[in-house]
Formats: C-alpha cells, sequence, structure tokens
C-alpha cells in the first residue's frame, strides 16, 4: 500500500505545496491510529461457512493485504481482530471467549455474517448462540449469508474508520489506553445449558421462582402436534411428559420483566466504559500525589 | 473383491431374495415394513446383532451406510433405528428398522458387525437418547456431557421454540417483528432444567473425553526398551487450530513423536440442522442444506430433491425432471466436485506445509467458477439451485452484470462459451499445473506415501465413503453403483488406487478432476442439444408448498467428500403436511472420521493433520 | 533423479510470475484501464496474471441474479397514478416460504370496513437471520420483492440497523429494472405491463391513465414471441449481444443511478450517526 501522506496531514497548518508528498503534520493520535490501522492482523480462526468467504477475501483475487490484512495469525496473542467468521454455536462460545481473553489489547472484534451478528438461519437451535454480542463487545458487523468478499472487506474499512475514530487522549472510548489491564471477560460454562456467568444471579433467582411456582413452571404440555390431528392450533390435553427423561425446559418461556435482555453488548460497552473513567480517576489521584511530592 | 464376507452364495441375491432368506432363517423375529411407503423388515431388537451378522456374512451386505433413530411419537410411540446396508460390490439397499420404546430406549450395539455404526449410534445416544449396550464408547458425540436432555426428540423443545411446524403464524398477517431473545428471560438462546443444581456448577463436558482415553488420573506409564520410564502425554488439538479446517478437535496421546491414540471430539459446529429441518417445509430446507458441506453446495441440494423426488414419485401426480434439468444439474454438480476436489488437495497440502501457493493456484480457479455459480444461480456459495422437479432457473444467455455504482467493474460472457473455454482449457490446465507442481515432488512423495494407511476391509467395516474409500482399492462410486441422474449413460472411470495411503486418496482425487472434466465434456453437447427445451417437466415452476406422499426415502448421491445421503420420513402420522417428519443426513465427512482413530495410530503428531486434510471434512457437514 | 519433480514444482511457480508479465506486456495498460472489456480480459478465462480487483476503487459488478438481502419494491415517483405505492399485496407467500422465517407482514386494514386491503401496514425482514436464499423473491407472485445487490451493508451496530422496516425496504421500480435489465423484462412479458399487475388491471377497466392501456399477458408462462406493444416504456431488445436490453436513454439512466448514490449516501450518513 502507498504511503499517503496527504491522508495523514490533519492540522490546520499549511504544508508548502511542493512538500506535501514528503511532509505531514499530524497529532500523534492519528499517527498512532494509521499506523494501527493498516497494520490489524486478524486470527486465523474460521467457525464455519463464512470462514470460507473470509478465506477467499484472503486470496489473491480480492487480496484483504491490501489494506494491511494479512498477516493471519494461528495464535491469539499476535492477533488484534478477531473475525468471527460463522455460526457461533454454544460448544464453541466457550473457546472463542478464551481466546478473546488472550488476545492483547487493543483488539476488536468483527462479526461476519448472519450467524456471527445474530444467530443467522440457525437462530432457532438449541445449540446456537444468537449473536456474538451477546458474549463479546462486537465493533463491526457485516451482515449477509455469506457476505461476499467484497462485503467483507467493507466492513474491514469501516473498522479503519473505526479505528480512525478513536483517540489516545480520550480514554472513555478506548478503555485500553487507560492504566492497568483490563479484566477478562468471564468464560461460560457448559452446564444443564450454557451458562454466562454475569448472568449468576439471574439465574438463581429464575430457579428459585421456578421452585416455588411447581404447578406454573413444572410442568409441561406436549407439543399440539404430537397430536394426530394434523391442525396446529389444536391445544393439547396431554398428560405432563414425565415420559421423556431429562426434559423440564420451562424457565425460558417467561417473560421479561423489564428492559429488553439481548442489549447484553450494551452493558459490556457501559462497564468498559466505568472502568475506563475509573481509571482515569486513579491517574489523576496519582499524577496529584506525586505533584504534591 | 475385497470384502469382507466369505464367500458365499447369497452374496449375490436380490434385496428381495435377501429378505426372502431372512424370513426363512428368523421367521419369528423378521416382519415386513408394511406401513404406507415404507419398505424393508422390522427386525426384533433382541436378536438384532445375530441378524446383523447374517446380513453381513452371509448376505453380503458389508457396507452399513446409514444408521438413524426416528422418534415415533404420536404415531406409535416408539422409537425406531433404521439401517441402510449395501453391498460394496453395487446394488441397492437392505433397509432394516430395529424398534424400540421411548422409555428406556435401548437397542443392542452394531458396532462389532459394522464399525461404521460406532458414531452414528453415538449420535442417536447423544440426540435421541436410545442406549446401545455393547457400545464401546458410548457417550455424546455432538453436544456436550451434561447436557440436559436429548434435543432431537420430538418432545423436547429449545429454549427459542415458536411453534412445532413453519410456516409460523406470527409472522403473517399480524407479524409484529420481534427477537427471540426478547421473549427468553436470560436474553440468550437458553433454558434450564428446573432441577437445576446451581452449587455444584462443573464443566463435565471436558473429562468426559479425557476419560475414554482411560487416562483421568493416571497416566500410564510406559517402560522403553532402553529402560526410561516415559509418561504418556495426551495433545489436545483444536477446535481453535488452523489445521483443523475450521472448529474440529482431536484429543491424542503421545509416546514420545508417535500417536498412540486419538480421539475426534465434535459439535463445535452443532447447528441442529436436523431438529430446524424437521421443523420447516419440504422447500425450506434446501437453502440449509446449501450448508452443510459449504464448499459443494450444489451436490448437497442434488442429494435432498433426489430423496424427496423418491417421495413425490410414490404419489399420482410427479413429472419426472426433464434431460435439460438433469443435465444441468450434472454439470453443476461436477463444477463443484471440482471446486471440492481443488479445495481440498489445496488445504491437505497447506497441512502437510506447502503454505498456501498450491491454495491460491487453486482458489483462483475456483473464483472462476463461482462466478458462473453466482451468475446462474444468484450466490457464490449457497447455491440453492435446485428444486423438486426442476431447478431454480435455466442459464442465462450471458454471464453478464449491470452496474449500479459508478466504479463497478462490469463483466459479460456468453455462457455457453465461457464453459466451453472453462472446460477446454482452463480447468484441464489448472489440472495439469497441480500434477506438475505436486504428483513427482519428492517431499510430498516422502510425506504422504505410506502414511495413514486404510486397508480395504477396514474402509468398507469403517463405512468410510468418497475417496477415501476408493483410495484404499474399493471401487465402489455410487455414480455407478447405484445410479441416479444420467450418469448412466455418461462414459467416466472410477478412479481407485489402492494403497490407502494419504497419497493415493490424493491421486484418486486428480483422478476425479480429471473424470468430472470428460463429464463435462459430454454434457455441453447435451445442454446444446436441448436448448430451449424446459427445466420443468410441465413448463413452470413447481408450487412452493408441494404435497409429499407418505413414506420415507434415502436418496444418496456421490458427493465431493463421499456418499452424501438423505433419509426422509413424510409426514409420520401427519397427513397432508409439507414438513418432513424426519430429515436426517448421511454426512460423509462426518462418517469418514470414524476411522479416523485407526488411520491415525502409529504415526507423528505432524501426520495427524495430513491425514485429516486427507480425508477431507466440512465442520459443517460434520457437526451439522 | 531425485529432485526433479521438486524442480519442475518450482519451475511452475517461475513461470506463474512471469506469465504474470507476459500477459501485463501483452494486453499492455488496456488490462487495468477502466473499461468494460479490460475488466473482462482480466477477470475472465484467458488471463494468467494479476486477478486482483482493487475493492474500493473497483469492484466487481454482480451479476444480475446476484442476491443478497431482499427489497420491497414501490412504484416509480414520475408514474402518474400510483406514484409510491407499494407493489406488495401483503398476501403472505413470502412470509411462508422464508426458511429462517425472517419476513414479518402486518397486513393492512381499511380503517372503515376493517377488511384487508392489499397493501402491507408494516413489513420488516431481520436481515440477521435472513439467508439470502431469494426464496421470497421467487415465489411472490406479484414480482413484489426482489433480491437486493447492495451488499454494502456493514455497521456499528445492529440493534437499530439490522430489522429492516419497510421505509428501509422500499426501493422504486426503476431500481430494479436497472440492476437487473434482462430479469426486469422477462417478468415484464409474463405481466404484460411494466407496472404491476394490478395498475394494468386499472387501466383496462378504462380508468384515467396517462398511460395506453398495456396488453394482457398472452401466456403467463413463455414469454410471447410477439412484442408486448407496451408504449409507453422503451421495447427492449431481447437481451442479446450484450447490448443493454432497452434502449433507454444514459440521461435518464444517469439520473437513476445518481438517485441511487444519493440513497446510498444518505444512507450511510444514518449509519455513521
Ligand atoms: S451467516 Fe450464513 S454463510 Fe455465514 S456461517 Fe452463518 S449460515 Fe454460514
Ligand atoms: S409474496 Fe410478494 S406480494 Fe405477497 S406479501 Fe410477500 S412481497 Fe408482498
Ligand atoms: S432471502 Fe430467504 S431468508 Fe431472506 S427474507 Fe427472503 S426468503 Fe427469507
Amino acid at each position: 500500500m502507498d504511503l499517503n501522506l496527504q491522508e495523514l496531514n490533519a492540522t490546520e497548518f499549511p504544508v508548502p505545496a511542493e512538500l506535501e508528498s514528503n511532509i505531514a503534520i499530524t497529532s500523534l493520535s492519528q499517527l498512532y491510529n494509521w499506523g494501527r490501522r493498516n497494520s490489524m492482523w486478524p486470527m486465523l480462526f474460521g467457525l464455519a461457512c463464512c470462514a470460507i468467504e473470509m478465506i477467499a477475501t484472503a486470496s489473491s483475487r480480492f487480496d484483504f493485504s491490501r489494506f494491511g490484512f494479512e498477516v493471519m495469525r494461528a495464535t491469539p496473542r499476535q492477533a488484534d481482530l478477531m473475525i468471527v467468521s460463522g455460526t457461533v454455536t454454544k460448544k464453541m462460545v466457550v473457546p472463542i471467549v478464551r481466546l478473546y481473553n488472550q488476545m492483547p489489547e487493543p483488539k476488536y472484534v468483527l462479526a461476519m455474517g448472519a450467524c456471527a451478528s445474530g444467530g443467522g438461519p440457525f437462530k432457532e437451535g438449541y445449540n446456537v448462540v444468537s449473536g456474538m454480542d451477546k458474549y463479546l463487545p462486537v465493533d463491526v458487523y457485516v451482515p449477509g449469508c455469506p457476505p461476499t468478499p467484497q462485503a467483507l472487506l467493507y466492513g474491514m474499512i469501516a473498522l479503519q474508520r473505526k479505528i480512525d475514530g478513536q483517540s489516545i487522549a480520550n480514554g472513555d472510548d478506548v478503555p485500553w489506553y487507560g492504566a492497568g489491564s483490563a479484566e477478562p471477560t468471564p468464560v461460560p460454562v457448559l452446564g444443564p445449558d450454557i451458562i454466562d456467568p454475569r448472568q449468576m444471579d439471574m439465574i438463581r433467582r429464575q430457579a428459585e421462582r421456578a421452585a416455588q411456582e411447581m404447578t406454573a413452571l413444572g410442568t409441561r404440555e406436549l407439543p399440539a402436534a404430537m397430536q394426530l390431528a394434523p391442525a396446529k392450533t389444536a391445544a393439547s390435553t396431554a398428560a405432563p411428559a414425565e415420559a421423556a427423561p431429562a426434559n423440564g425446559n420451562a424457565l425460558a418461556y417467561e417473560l421479561p420483566t423489564g428492559g429488553t435482555p439481548w442489549t447484553e453488548a450494551e452493558d459490556i460497552r457501559e462497564k468498559r466504559r466505568l472502568r475506563a473513567l475509573a481509571r482515569k480517576a486513579l491517574r489523576a489521584s496519582r499524577r496529584a500525589s506525586a505533584e504534591e511530592e | 473383491m475385497p470384502t469382507a464376507a466369505p464367500a458365499a452364495p447369497l452374496t449375490n441375491t436380490s434385496i428381495e431374495g435377501a429378505i426372502d432368506h431372512l424370513k426363512a432363517s428368523y421367521p419369528d423375529a423378521i416382519s415386513a415394513d408394511d406401513r404406507e411407503g415404507y419398505g424393508g423388515i422390522i427386525v426384533d431388537s433382541a436378536q438384532l446383532l445375530d441378524i446383523a451378522r447374517v446380513i453381513r456374512d452371509e448376505l453380503g451386505f458389508d457396507y452399513l451406510s446409514s444408521a438413524t433413530a426416528v422418534d415415533y411419537l404420536g404415531a406409535g410411540d416408539h422409537m425406531e433405528m433404521v439401517y441402510h446396508a449395501y453391498r460394496s460390490s453395487g446394488g441397492g439397499t437392505l433397509v432394516f428398522k430395529a424398534q424400540t420404546d421411548r422409555d428406556n430406549a435401548e437397542i443392542p450395539s452394531l458396532v462389532s458387525v459394522w464399525r461404521g455404526a460406532d458414531f452414528q449410534e453415538r449420535e442417536a445416544w447423544d440426540l435421541y437418547g436410545i442406549r446401545f449396550p455393547g457400545h464401546p464408547n458410548l457417550k455424546r458425540i455432538l453436544m456436550w456431557e451434561g447436557f440436559h436432555g436429548h434435543p432431537m426428540r420430538k418432545d423436547w423443545r429449545e429454549a427459542y421454540y415458536e411453534e412445532e411446524l413453519k410456516p409460523f403464524d406470527s409472522r403473517w398477517p399480524g407479524g409484529h417483528v420481534h427477537r427471540a431473545e426478547e421473549k427468553n428471560v436470560f436474553g440468550k438462546n437458553v433454558s434450564y432444567p428446573r432441577e437445576i443444581d446451581l452449587s455444584r456448577l462443573m464443566d463435565t463436558s471436558e473429562t468426559a473425553v479425557y476419560q475414554s482415553l482411560g487416562l483421568g488420573v493416571d497416566v500410564e506409564r510406559v517402560m522403553d526398551k532402553d529402560g526410561f520410564e516415559t509418561n504418556e502425554l495426551v495433545v489436545n488439538m483444536g477446535p481453535h487450530h488452523p489445521s483443523t479446517h475450521g472448529v474440529f478437535r482431536m484429543v491424542l496421546t503421545v509416546d514420545g513423536e508417535t500417536v498412540t491414540s486419538l480421539e475426534p471430539v465434535m459439535g463445535y459446529l452443532h447447528r441442529n440442522h436436523e431438529k430446524i429441518g424437521e421443523r420447516n417445509t419440504y422447500l425450506h430446507n434446501i437453502p440449509f442444506t446449501d450448508r452443510l458441506d459449504y464448499i459443494s453446495s450444489m451436490g448437497n441440494n442434488h442429494g435432498y430433491v433426489l430423496a424427496v423426488e423418491q417421495l413425490l414419485s410414490l404419489g399420482r401426480r410427479y413429472n419426472e425432471p426433464t434431460y435439460r434439468c438433469e443435465a444441468l444439474r450434472v454439470m453443476m454438480v461436477e463444477l463443484s466436485r471440482i471446486v471440492n476436489h481443488l479445495w481440498a488437495i489445496g488445504f491437505w497440502l497447506n497441512d502437510i506445509g506447502a503454505f498456501f501457493t498450491p491454495v491460491l493456484y487453486f482458489i483462483q480457479e475456483r473464483e472462476r467458477i463461482l462466478d458462473f455459480f453466482e451468475a446462474v444461480a444468484g450466490s457464490r456459495m449457497m447455491c440453492n439451485y435446485m428444486r423438486f422437479g426442476g431447478l431454480f432457473a435455466d442459464l442465462p444467455e450471458r454471464l453478464k452484470s449491470v452496474s449500479n455504482l459508478t466504479n463497478d467493474r462490469v463483466r459479460d460472457y456468453n455462457t455457453m462459451q465461457f464453459l466451453t473455454e472453462m472446460v477446454s482449457e482452463r480447468i484441464p490446465r489448472t489440472i495439469d499445473e497441480l500434477e506438475q507442481l505436486l504428483t513427482q515432488n519428492e517431499i510430498l512423495i516422502e510425506r504422504s506415501v505410506g502414511v495413514g494407511v486404510l486397508s480395504a476391509e477396514d474402509a468398507i467395516n469403517y463405512s468410510a465413503a468418497g475417496p477415501l474409500l476408493r483410495g484404499s482399492g474399493v471401487p465402489y462410486d455410487i455414480r455407478r453403483a447405484d445410479p441416479y441422474s444420467i450418469y448412466e449413460e455418461l462414459d467416466f472411470d472410477v478412479a481407485v488406487e489402492d494403497a490407502g495411503d494419504m497419497y493415493a486418496r490424493y491421486r484418486v482425487r486428480v483422478k476425479e478432476l480429471r473424470e468430472s472434466v470428460r463429464i463435462l465434456r459430454q454434457i455441453l453437447p447435451r445442454l446444446e442439444a436441448t436448448k430451449g427445451q424446459s427445466i420443468w417437466a410441465d413448463g413452470k415452476p413447481g408450487a412452493y408448498a408441494p404435497r409429499v406422499p407418505l413414506g420415507e426415502a434415502y436418496g444418496r448421491v456421490e458427493n465431493g467428500k463421499g456418499e452424501l445421503g438423505y433419509y426422509i420420513v413424510s409426514a409420520g402420522g401427519r397427513s397432508g403436511t409439507a414438513n418432513p417428519w424426519r430429515y436426517h443426513v448421511r454426512a460423509p465427512s462426518f462418517i469418514n472420521l470414524t476411522p479416523m482413530g485407526i488411520m491415525s495410530k502409529g504415526y507423528k503428531v505432524a501426520d495427524i493433520v495430513g491425514i485429516l486434510g486427507s480425508i477431507d471434512i466440512v465442520l459443517g457437514e460434520t457437526d451439522r | 533423479m531425485y529432485g526433479t519433480g521438486l524442480a519442475k514444482g518450482l519451475l511452475l511457480t517461475l513461470r506463474h510470475f512471469v506469465d504474470s508479465y507476459i500477459d501485463d506486456i501483452r494486453y499492455g495498460f488496456r488490462k487495468y484501464s477502466h473499461s468494460v472489456d479490460n475488466f473482462g480480459v482480466r477477470q475472465g478465462t484467458q488471463t494468467k496474471g494479476v486477478i486482483t480487483v482493487q475493492y474500493p476503487d473497483e469492484k466487481v459488478a454482480v451479476p444480475e441474479r446476484f442476491r443478497f438481502v431482499p427489497f420491497l419494491i414501490i412504484e416509480d415517483e414520475d408514474h402518474p397514478t400510483r406514484a409510491g405505492k407499494d407493489w406488495c399485496t401483503s398476501c403472505g407467500i413470502c412470509a411462508k416460504v422464508c426458511p429462517p422465517q425472517c419476513i414479518w407482514i402486518v397486513r393492512g386494514n381499511d380503517p372503515v370496513t376493517g377488511r384487508p386491503v392489499p397493501e402491507p401496514e408494516a413489513f420488516f425482514i431481520d436481515i440477521d437471520i435472513c439467508m439470502n436464499c431469494g426464496y421470497c423473491a421467487e415465489y411472490c407472485p406479484f414480482d413484489a420483492i426482489k433480491m437486493d445487490h447492495d451488499y454494502e451493508l456493514a455497521s456499528y451496530d445492529r440493534t437499530t440497523h439490522h430489522i429492516h422496516d419497510k421505509d428501509r425496504l422500499s426501493k422504486p421500480n426503476s431500481y430494479w429494472r436497472s440492476i437487473a435489465p434482462t430479469r426486469a423484462y422477462e417478468e415484464m412479458l409474463s405481466r404484460g405491463t411494466w407496472e404491476h399487475k394490478d395498475a394494468a388491471k386499472e387501466a383496462r377497466r378504462g380508468q384515467t391513465s396517462s398511460r395506453p392501456s398495456a396488453p394482457r399477458p398472452a401466456a403467463q408462462a413463455a414469454p410471447a414471441p410477439a412484442q408486448p406493444a407496451a408504449q409507453a416504456t422503451p421495447a427492449p431488445a431481447a437481451s442479446a449481444g450484450g447490448a443493454t436490453p432497452w434502449s433507454e436513454d444514459d440521461a435518464k439512466r444517469e439520473e437513476r443511478r445518481r438517485k441511487a448514490l444519493e440513497r446510498k449516501a444518505r444512507r450511510a450518513a444514518k449509519r455513521g450517526g
């Protein structure tokens, strides 16, 4: 990629016309971002069908190395960007969260395809996570099933634009410039179903409620279609399905009492912001105490 | 003929003859399956094991293609295992079934007869909760150990369960949009059993994996020949590993560099294809099949429409697809076979060290074929091209794009000319280059000859399919052994190599590439000759909700990776709906992994990735 | 001799390397200049050298049948009687054939009579679920929903951008004709008019319309050999010889493209902001 100094040049100081291709006056933040966005190393990591399109994007026809993405690292410790390319299953989300925790900051997540963005065509499945953002903060979503290589490139350019907008000076929007290391995202546990440690309290509350309201939550009807009558709406009067072993997934049919729970990523971001603020305060107090001395 | 069966006169009888023989020998244990539209026999599960031995040894059905469970809740309230056995010398299928109660479901394991039943029985246990006494390693395979319930049972509901059958009533006419997670207390796709014990939460999935290696706590101590005491080491590869072709995982025990045992762990891409498929209508399933083996979606479409067409042909109002339609199907399937083999060889080379240069050459060719798919079917990978009795659309006159943005670059070729150039020049040239690059390459030969050997007997017994089977010297290609579509009249040879090692599989793939080109050369004139013929028998596209008669069907095709089969039961008890009761995919990538353990025993750790690459799996199909 | 196979392979890579230069010399700058033929050379079956598409600066145009997320067709703004009206009659077929069930339609009701009217009150597509299968477009009996070619949809936030509502989905008929002229033409033949079926019906009924009445579709299935005499709309030559299948003047097309770009920019701005 050509070094384009004009695009870096971003101050009000005029650069003489004859020097325009040799000199750029810029802010440190911009220089830093410019370097960073042009050397995004994605993790070599594919999940499903979308990964094949990701490989097609990496190969000679679309060639994302033109944007500095070419160094696909197999180890998370050398990667800046996680391209979640495909369906995230409950079984797989555990390693994914672990991998994310191992990536050094600054790190970005790009959700490629409908599946990684919001569950995709397999959303209703019992082993499918409806969107990577339920567990990790996602920076760019690229819809499509699968997104064509050009669509993915567009998403990558969108990510670069996002990086351009970040600033070292402002710890609010990029927490990793603050002091100290960030807390790792809690790794989900594979219990009877996947358990997000951040939701432990809620699960406990629900379990208690279920235990109290035995009648309301403890029994399950046979699905209507199990009756030989083809009518889908026929209400089932069948006995509770004690017959079916190890089955009692009743908790999920309750409506939430308030708030839409799927804005989980917002929570994560909010938490991050608060953490960054705390760090800022910490630094300020340190600075103050240093001055006192 | 390398079969495990002793030569007996009965090994050549017809299917009916075989069934008669079985009925004569086991009059009490065998009854014909006389439900409407069904075929084959129902075997008393108490005697299943003996009868299975007879079927294999006396009748010569040495190849167990598929074993799958069906839950007949509401239509007899029983569980049923359905087995499809073939002769490795070709011919039709012997279908036999064993039934059991839904509670306490138990059917004797057939692993001792056909090793190929191993993973399939584990899957039936995992998803249906059928126990298989006699199975050496019966634990969950796709879900994790500790998951609540057996999700494919008809009365098991997901967290996002909405209705039993699609289309859902909430979409129209009062379709007020919401996301499924908004209706869930946890905001996620989860539901917990009421009796969940939160005080003792433990991730049991991992311990189960390691226990099966007999390693749990005590690591076996090995005394080597010099008297050093060494430990066997457990090495975990995957699910995040660049060479596992996706999210596949292997747990190996190694003694030094040598692999002593290998346990494939899968399910990291288990997307509940079958559960969703049983809620879908028949039509809905076609685009879902694209996402099975996403390298060759045309082949997936083909197998599925064949299976449904088998069912449809039981009904009265069914028209065979036209000749042009069949020719187009075959052309698409062969093109995707080329894509598939190029991809498979390329990534296998990646695995054994030729990093990315060959792949890049192959992907260039693939891109051109994908351009063609995109122009004809609308998508590069997820073609969704075939329909019951027809196709999405005929070939366009020109492969053309229109610009809708100022910096769009437009392409425009004549379709037939493009195909001719591809088939007569471009693809053969790539294959030549591939051979020049690799076939005589000393490093490749050293790395692959004699590695990952699978004998012909094992290949059949483990239900290996595709290049894995043919690379072991078994000339079994469904296009010849049990012909479908118009393959019967096409002139091509079954690629076969005897050595059974990685190199032999590579050679089989290269030969198949050439055979595919040969088939394409025969298809193009046929397309020219049928120009103007409709792709639909009655001239207009089929209905979106075809009524499928009662019955069962098993449609199978030779896909790039091997035998891709679809077992479909129509309307088990629900007549007149457009949704399958059972929709099962016999996935070659999944079953081809069964012999992975014996294929890798005794080889070095560095060979393992190569062996896996030479099997050629795609996780979308392995885990479904 | 040991090593010859290796050398042969290396020679091949060398040949690829040299070929790319030979190819460049053969076609010269033509290969990289921005015209249709040249891009065809670079991406065609004959090329040997570099095939890279310089993505943001040049894009591979997608073929007509390409499918990404769907959009709804509304009548052109300059249509005399039905400007901006939905083509969709909210019949619900697309919602039924949609495999992952990501189409949500609220059927419109007449506020006075309460009877259903052929127009959707609301129409949503959740593009986080849509599998781009194209069934909705294939089975819609009114040609009212089509697969879009706009794949540049990446966004920073899915909660607000990924359920497309009717406003976001609606695009004029002329847009569809500009991205898929051949297919639009075929559909016109089977429908018998460039407009919506209903418009043709209305016209036939002799209601006020500035356009001459469209002919009755001769045969629904096979395109009739006789040119339908849709006078108001230019009669296209059947897609032959790679020429644009209708002879609409370029100015108009340019205008459309400009509009499409503007819309795109607006959307991008919305998305960015
Ligand atoms: S978005 Fe579509 S192509 Fe991508 S992983 Fe999901 S199903 Fe596959
Ligand atoms: S099928 Fe067509 S007309 Fe019917 S609701 Fe869908 S878009 Fe509207
Ligand atoms: S393209 Fe397919 S998945 Fe998407 S809205 Fe249309 S029918 Fe549904």
